[in-house]
């Protein structure tokens, strides 16, 4: 019975994902706009990063605000290494996000054995040294002024340089990423996950090695950002440390929560709204930063779910049946 | 500048940030200490205390003393709209929600600063002339004098309000306990609305006094607040002595750490101070280590 149960869900959230995949790999034949292109490129690695951030903040619990430094650290390495050292960017962005990796789970140990608003300002504070060392390392990353010159991923001959090309490339590593993360999401680690966030002493009583998973999920969510940080170095070709301050960690903390903490699609939600709204209110540049502060107040206060489950509730409420007028309900 | 007399100006001028890193971290500390939120948005009533005065005096032409009081009254007025809007209609609130409503604010409220005042740096006449004064062989500023003497007052006139005035101790009532507050007919919907009140002024007030000396724009909240923030930490989160002890040594830690390793790395020195300290002993240095109950 339960094992039915279960392989009608995974079923049916194969299904999902499977349609979502067809319909993404699908648009650039229907939308000939390069433009348009241009940003659902974006959106692509914004999801990205929600993702990452999703399975920290959503699933384990533990908030970050500092998420953008791991993004940037991901695009630098991989930007110094093949800009500076000429080394095979396929290899350059596996050995960056070997060692964010390791930098995440050596610096986890310590950060998350703070709890709310203490890791909130570790993460902060983290966050902004990251920030202060990629301006001020100017040998290393070129300062203020970015670091140009670095070249776009290649297979064989055939090189990723323009924006169908790179949307393809990036959309195929989030998609592989939506996946993992949906199958972590109903493994026993997503439960545990989910454990730890409800009341982790429960969890531990539970038998959950929580210090360990906590270390590793951020770590995981560390690596997703950085490779999400060398396909960003590599589409762009040039990165300044403008893109990976506290602004832009607060961009993607209203994306995941608007999106829906712990829900994979509701960062999709989240990425795409938040990449495409800037772009719809180019008149409106300057408000951004007021509508994000609006945006998170409004949104945790009225719908603390994200829009993902205001959505599902919405759907639900529509179509169930309504019950009959008056007393006489039976039959 | 021999080296005696570069130490004595490191630990001066890091005196004064510490006092105001001080008033800073008081601001954290009284909401924490009658909410248990950490208002991440303190930083931005210290932005908005330089800012309003600097539009006051400039723009709208107002004499030094009204533009203050202008400023600290707007300052307090949103520190009580936030709280009334934001903050009290959520009795259910996780601690999650209730960090991403205040980050919220503080991002609304520098947003709006940008979209009224633009993104320069202001500057803002000093109290009483740019005279500099010698002592044991460093310089300071007229200004410095202002901030030691009006942080001094704050904190007495604080010590004085929480242990000796009814409301002060009402208000450290709910600190220990919301419900025994309660209980005993204290309203504490109306202490949690001071706290925001008496933080937000403290904040505007800190604002105030520094814009002089290191010029203001819509943008300085953030490292202000986090190194009040640090201030408050290293206290254990009192709204008094050790506060006022946390935020000196942050101050002259930065300070010493600016002046003799490296400059462009100064707020990355508080920062590593502000994660060591949260690693190694995050009640503070004055606190014993508290047990939650589970």
């Amino acid at each position: 019975m339960l094992n039915k149960l279960l392989g009608f869900i995974v079923k049916r959230e194969l299904l999902k994902f499977l349609i979502f995949a067809a319909i993404l790999l699908l648009i650039p034949f229907f939308f000939e706009g390069g433009y348009l292109l241009n940003i659902l490129l974006f959106v692509g690695i914004h999801t990205m990063l929600a993702i990452g951030l999703n399975l920290l903040l959503g699933f384990a619990g533990q908030i970050s605000l500092g998420h953008a430094a791991f993004f940037g650290l991901g695009a630098y390495l991989s930007g110094i290494l093949t800009a500076t050292y000429s080394i095979n960017p396929w290899l350059a962005m596996f050995m960056a996000a070997v060692v964010v990796g390791i930098m995440a789970f050596v610096i986890g140990f310590p950060i998350l054995k703070l709890k709310g608003h203490y890791l909130a300002m570790a993460t902060l504070g983290l966050g902004i040294i990251i920030y202060i060392a990629f301006n001020e390392a100017v040998d290393l990353t070129g300062g203020p002024s970015g670091l140009s010159g670095i070249p776009n991923l290649s297979l064989g001959h055939f090189i990723f340089d323009s924006d169908l090309k790179n949307y393809y490339l990036i959309w195929t590593f989030t998609l592989v990423t939506m996946l993992l993360s949906i199958n972590l999401a109903h493994s026993r680690i997503g439960r545990a996950l989910r454990a730890i966030h409800d009341s982790e002493v429960a969890a531990r009583v539970m038998g959950v090695n929580a210090r360990l998973l906590k270390v590793q999920i951020f770590s995981l969510s560390a690596v997703i950002s950085a490779i999400a940080g060398s396909l960003y170095a590599h589409t762009m070709t040039f990165i300044s440390p403008a893109s990976f301050g506290f602004n832009f960690s607060v961009e993607l903390l209203t994306m995941v929560v608007i999106g829906g903490l712990g829900s994979i699609y509701g960062s999709f939600l989240g990425a795409a709204l938040l990449t495409l709204l800037p772009e719809m209110l180019r008149a409106f540049q300057d408000y951004d930063i007021v509508i994000y502060g609006l945006l998170l107040i409004l949104m945790t206060m009225f719908m603390p779910g994200g829009l993902v489950r205001c959505f599902s509730a919405f759907v639900v409420a529509a179509i169930s049946p309504k019950k009959p007028e008056g007393g006489k309900g039976s039959a | 500048m021999q080296l005696s007399e570069q130490l004595a100006q490191y630990l001066l001028s890091g005196l004064s940030t510490g006092a105001i890193y001080a008033l800073i971290g008081f601001g954290f500390a009284i909401i924490y200490n009658t909410t248990s939120i950490i208002n991440f948005a303190q930083g931005e009533f210290v932005m908005l205390g330089g800012m309003i005065s600097v539009y006051f005096l400039s723009v709208l032409k107002f004499p030094l003393p009204l533009a203050i009081l202008a400023a600290i009254s707007i300052a307090t007025a949103t520190g009580a709209i936030f709280e009334r809007l934001a903050i009290r209609p959520l009795k259910q609130a996780t601690h999650l929600n209730l960090i991403i409503i205040t980050i919220g604010g503080s991002i609304l409220i520098r947003g709006l600063a940008m979209l009224l005042w633009g993104k320069d740096t202001h500057a803002m006449p000093t109290f009483s002339g740019n005279e500099p004064l010698n002592l044991a062989g460093a310089t300071i500023l007229p200004q410095n004098l202002w901030i030691f003497g009006i942080t001094l007052m704050i904190i007495i006139g604080n010590k004085l309000f929480f242990n000796y005035s009814i409301t002060g101790k009402a208000m450290r009532a709910c600190a220990c306990n919301r419900t025994a507050a309660s209980l005993v007919g204290i309203d504490v919907r109306r202490m949690v609305l001071f706290s925001f009140v008496i933080s937000s002024a403290l904040g505007s007030m800190a604002g105030i006094i520094i814009a002089p000396l290191t010029m203001t724009s819509y943008d300085v909240g953030i490292m202000l607040g986090l190194k009040g923030f640090c201030a408050a930490i290293i206290g254990g989160m009192s709204s008094g002595f050790g506060t006022v002890v946390g935020g000196l040594l942050l101050g002259i830690l930065e300070s010493f750490g600016a002046g003799l390793i490296s400059s462009g790395y100064k707020d990355a020195i508080a920062f590593i101070i502000l994660l060591l300290i949260l690693f190694i002993r995050p009640q503070g240095l004055f606190k014993k280590a508290e047990t939650e109950r589970v």
